[in-house]
Order: structure tokens, then C-alpha cells, then sequence
């Protein structure tokens, strides 16, 4: 009988055709899944050229999203956007997903069926760790690997150590997916899990969504991990199957769970019940502590967006915060989407109109504001509330410009309010959510 | 032997080269804004040589592999650190930025100071305070893909057609 592994371990046994692996290990893995964005693939396209390779290894396996200078935001993005259409055009990549047709690739490549328990994710993306939250690995490279990964299928891994975290309790009202990985990133430090899996278990995760657990997943890489990682449970295979089936995609796929005695590098507790929501102040995302800790400073800009909160049941949340309240006078708020199913969503129930009526900026799907590139550029100085990943220095701007990071909730509250408070400053009644819906 | 730029722990990849930059890959271009957003002095003052010295978590963040094809514009000899961001660490090995990681070495550099470091047996030597490091060996297989001369002619080597 083979020794006791982590999820993680089985997922890259399986990929490398063994009977085991062992952290520490470095391993040849088959991948299943190939990702690259707009900034990454055209880079990687000139290094598969030079590599010479004749063609992709599976053109049905490479995905391709333009997401971050979208729509193009000036001449020289429009030349990488168009390098990446013809890379994508010459190849036949299947998954190529343009402007108007995709969004931001860790909320997109879910929601289009393409991820899968038990497979192996690679992504030209730090976020590509999101993946995890259904059960796969997945982590993120630079533009070479993944030139490399096109044109051989294979990628070499250290096998990560994991960590894992046990989190206990239900979620108290106004603390989401955001709040609860930000807790642990100020408990662990930005590389308290250094090229670790991090893997997520305990009885809160029954509490949380799909669209809560991604975000959990999505921010690993701002603890310096390799990966993120839940094992599937029904609300993963739910959704799994849902996705599948709406986008006429379903394939076989294999669950894995980590055996009650696998080998840990560490483990931490998280008393999830007891966490109020979280802001890491600038310019380091383990600087989160709780909002009624933070000075309430006046904020010049709010950012709803990103891979980390821009999904349906984010969007609902900053709408249920807004309520009939109007952006503050002097705040400018952003609201962008994360992809154009989410957007279409969130038009037709209504939630763009209340927040385009009330005051705020809505825009197309983009990465673009999360890292300082266009739609919501940060001046010197200013101060902004966002609910993405990074808050560095010169991340969203100006490097004398701060940023807050906090949920939608907050975020919210901070526009309506002008300044950083707890959401129930500025309505009282927290959201109850079900599954990602709003019920209360 | 060149001069020590000395910097802290988390050095990202977004000051090591802003996202504003991003839409080029070409050395020459992206080096004169290397490090801008940590310190706007330093693609100023760097010479072909010298060494960047920093803590711990060296360029942490985003994927972006126009940090370290940044670095290497400069014309720097290596970056010594106390640890490295993984993907960095990757896209280093791959695009062929000498890197070398000694905690000692990082914890007792001063900025300024001369420099020598040999990459391939990982020794750095501060030759203005006389001590001498040794960094942690680079695992077999990637000391294979540095030997190769980077990722591209690694897989070259085994796919591409004569």
C-alpha cells in the first residue's frame, strides 16, 4: 500500500503517472489545461516560436483571454492583443476568449465548464491559483513556462509541502470569502506559505459558495504559495456539473481527498465565527486587521472589481450595501464585472442601473483598474477602497497613492460613506446570502 | 565586481516594473524603468555588474516575466536574496537573470558595498567588509535548464526540428 498523500499529491501522482509523489519531489506533470492572458501569451508566443516547435501540442487544451488592457487602452496593447489573435488564429486555440465574449480569466474559466476536479491547471497568471477552489491544481507561471507547456504538454513541478488550514464556524454577518483569507494572510505573513499548496478545510466551508471559496483560492499568492486548494465537496460537484452541462462541456473527471493521515508541513486554526470584516492597509495585504480597527480615512476612490470580487454574489452584496443611499459626493466608485456573464447577470437584475443611478462608474469587464492600468488609475496621493488582491506600492497608480483592500461590503460602505466604516454604519440590515443568492 | 543595491523584504514584481510598462518584453526598453516605483534612482546610478542585494520574498506578485527580463537589461550580475517569490524564481531560471539565494549574505551586505558573486557554486563575496557566503545549490534538474542556457533552448533541444 502506498503512503498516505494530500490531495495535491494525488492530483500530481496522477498527472506524472505515478503510484505516489512526495513533497520536495520534481516531477514531469501532464497538463490539462493551459492558460494565458493577453500581457503573457504574446511574450510566450515569440518563445514558442524560438523554441520550434511545429505546432501546440492540443489546441483543444490551450485557453487564451484577453483581459487585461481591455478593450485595448492605447496602441501598443492593441499590437499585444492582436498578436494574441493571431497566435490564437494560427494554432486554432478553441478557448480563445475576446473582448465582449469572456472577461477576467479566473472567473471566466469556471464559469465556461473548463475546470475540472482532479486535473492540472497551468496559468501564465499569478491568480491562476483560483482553480484550486474547485478541486484541481493550479498554479501560475510566467510567459517561458507556458511557451513551453504549448509546445510539449508537460511542465516540470516541485511537489509543494501543504499547509493546511481548518477553518471552524459560520461566517458572522458582513464577513465573506474576502475577510476570512485576508485573516489568514495577516496571521501567516506574505510568504507564511512559500511555494506551499495551501490547502482550505473544516466545517465553514460548507457555509460558503462557490463564488466565496474561489476568492479564498485567488489570494494563496499573496501568502507566496504555489497553489490553493478545497477539496470537492457536493456544492463543488453541483456546480462543476452545472457548468459543464450549460456550456456543453461534459468529460469525465476524477475526485481526489486527502487521506485522514497525509503528511502536513503545518497547520493552521482559524475560528472563522469570530472574525469581523477585514482591510489590509497599504502596501502589504498581511497589513488586513479588522475594519473597526482601521483609521477612517477618507477615501478619494472605491474599486468593486478584480478576480478576488467581481462575481455575481460580490456584485450583490456592494447593491444590498448601497441600497437607496447615493455615492458620496468627492468619491469617485468604480464597479466592473469580472466577466460578460457576470455582467449580463447583474443587468438583468437590475443591479448595474441602481448603481449607475446612484452614482457609481460601470464598466466593461477588464483586469485593468486591479493593476494600475487603465479604467480607474490612481493619482498621487489619493487613497482608494478595492476589493482586489494587491495593495503594493504604485499597484493601482501614483506609488504615492494607498490602498485599502476589503470585500465588496466595505468597499461599498466606504463609497456611500466617504470614508473607511463598517458596512452596517451604512446599512444596518446584513445581507443573508444562500449559496451565493441573496435571500435576506 | 560590482556595487550592492541593497533593498528589504517583498520586493514585488510590480515595483520591479510597473504594469504601465508591460506592453513591451524588450530589455532595453523595460530596463531604464527597473525598480522605478521602489526607487526612482536606481536605473540611474546601476552599472553593468553590479548586484542587487534584498530580504526576503524577492519579487513576489504578479507573473509578469518582464521583471526579471527587466533586471537583466540592466546589465546586473545577479540578484542575492534571502528567499525568492516562486514564479520569480522560475521565470528567472527560464529567461536566464543569475540568481542566488544566501540569507547570510542578504543579512550582512551593506548598500554600496563591492561585490563579487559566482553564480554557478553560489558564493558571494562582500570585498569591502572581506566576508565570504555561500548560497543554497540550485536543485539538479534546474541547474540542467541553466546549463541549457535557459527554458528555450532546454525544450528546443528536445521538440524542435533540426
Amino acid at each position: 500500500m502506498s503512503a498516505a498523500m494530500t490531495i495535491t499529491e494525488k492530483i500530481l501522482a496522477r498527472a506524472a503517472g505515478r503510484d505516489s509523489v512526495r513533497p520536495g519531489e520534481i516531477v514531469m506533470c501532464k497538463v490539462d489545461l493551459a492558460m494565458a492572458n493577453d500581457v503573457t501569451a504574446p511574450p510566450a508566443a515569440s518563445a514558442f516560436e524560438q523554441m520550434g516547435a511545429p505546432k501546440v501540442w492540443d489546441n483543444t487544451r490551450i485557453a487564451l483571454v484577453a483581459s487585461h488592457f481591455v478593450p485595448a487602452k492605447d496602441i501598443a496593447s492593441a499590437g499585444l492583443l492582436s498578436a494574441m489573435r493571431s497566435f490564437a488564429a494560427r494554432h486554432a486555440i478553441e478557448h480563445f476568449f475576446d473582448v465582449g465574449r469572456g472577461g477576467i480569466e479566473h472567473i471566466l474559466l469556471p464559469e465556461e465548464g473548463l475546470i475540472a476536479p482532479g486535473e492540472v491547471v497551468i496559468g501564465a497568471d499569478s491568480h491562476s491559483c483560483t482553480y484550486g477552489a474547485l478541486g484541481c491544481f493550479s498554479t501560475g507561471v510566467g510567459s517561458t513556462d507556458i511557451a513551453a507547456v504549448w509546445a510539449t504538454g508537460e511542465i516540470w513541478l516541485k511537489v509543494p509541502e501543504t499547509m493546511r488550514i481548518v477553518y471552524s464556524g459560520r461566517p458572522g454577518p458582513w464577513v465573506m470569502g474576502k475577510d476570512i483569507i485576508l485573516a489568514v494572510i495577516a496571521r501567516i505573513g506574505d510568504d507564511g506559505a512559500s511555494y506551499m499548496a495551501m490547502e482550505h478545510t473544516g466545517d465553514t466551508l460548507g457555509h460558503l459558495s462557490i463564488d466565496a471559496r474561489l476568492t479564498l483560492t485567488n489570494m494563496a499568492i499573496e501568502a507566496g504559495a504555489k497553489s490553493g486548494i478545497i477539496a470537492p465537496d457536493e456544492i463543488t460537484l453541483a456546480y462543476v456539473h452545472e457548468r459543464q452541462r450549460a456550456n456543453g462541456r461534459e468529460r469525465p473527471f476524477e475526485v481526489f481527498a486527502s487521506d485522514p493521515d497525509a503528511g502536513y508541513a503545518r497547520t493552521v486554526e482559524v475560528d472563522v465565527a469570530s472574525l469581523e470584516p477585514m482591510v489590509a492597509r497599504p502596501s502589504l495585504p498581511s497589513r488586513a486587521v479588522g475594519v473597526t480597527e482601521v483609521e477612517r480615512r477618507k477615501v478619494d476612490q472605491v474599486f468593486i472589481g478584480s478576480c478576488t470580487n467581481a462575481r455575481i454574489e460580490d456584485l450583490r452584496v456592494a447593491a444590498h450595501v448601497l441600497g437607496d443611499h447615493r455615492i458620496a459626493p468627492g468619491v469617485r466608485a468604480m464597479v466592473i464585472p469580472a466577466t460578460q456573464r457576470v455582467w449580463q447577470q447583474a443587468n438583468a437584475e437590475g443591479l448595474l442601473e441602481r448603481f449607475a443611478a446612484a452614482g457609481a462608474s460601470v464598466s466593461t469587464p477588464t483586469c485593468g483598474a486591479c493593476l494600475g492600468a487603465h479604467m480607474g488609475v490612481l493619482g498621487p496621493g489619493e487613497v482608494c477602497v478595492s476589493t482586489s488582491n494587491r495593495n503594493y506600492v504604485g499597484r493601482m497608480g501614483d506609488r504615492s497613492a494607498e490602498v485599502y483592500l476589503a470585500n465588496p461590503a466595505v468597499a461599498m460602505a466606504a463609497a456611500v460613506a466617504g470614508e473607511i466604516v463598517h458596512p452596517a454604519d451604512v446599512r444596518p440590515e446584513a445581507p443573508v446570502l444562500e449559496g451565493g443568492v441573496l435571500v435576506g | 565586481m560590482g556595487r550592492a543595491h541593497v533593498y528589504g523584504d517583498n520586493v514585488d514584481t510590480d515595483v520591479i516594473i510597473p504594469a504601465r510598462y508591460l506592453t513591451t518584453i524588450d530589455p532595453d526598453e523595460l530596463a531604464p524603468h527597473a525598480l522605478e516605483d521602489l526607487d526612482p534612482s536606481f536605473a540611474a546610478r546601476v552599472r553593468p555588474g553590479d548586484v542587487i542585494v534584498a530580504g526576503r520574498n524577492f519579487g513576489c506578485g504578479s507573473s509578469r516575466e518582464h521583471a526579471p527580463v527587466a533586471l537583466k537589461g540592466t546589465g546586473i550580475a545577479a540578484v542575492v536574496a534571502a528567499s525568492f517569490a516562486r514564479i520569480f524564481f522560475r521565470n528567472a531560471i527560464n529567461t536566464g537573470l543569475p540568481i542566488v539565494v544566501c540569507p547570510e549574505a542578504a543579512a550582512a551586505i551593506s548598500d554600496g558595498d563591492e561585490v563579487t558573486v559566482d553564480v554557478s557554486s553560489g558564493t558571494v563575496v562582500d570585498e569591502t567588509s572581506g566576508r565570504s557566503f555561500k548560497g543554497e545549490p540550485l536543485p539538479g534538474f534546474v541547474m540542467e535548464i541553466v546549463r541549457a542556457g535557459g527554458l528555450i533552448p532546454y525544450v528546443r533541444a528536445r521538440v524542435g526540428s533540426p
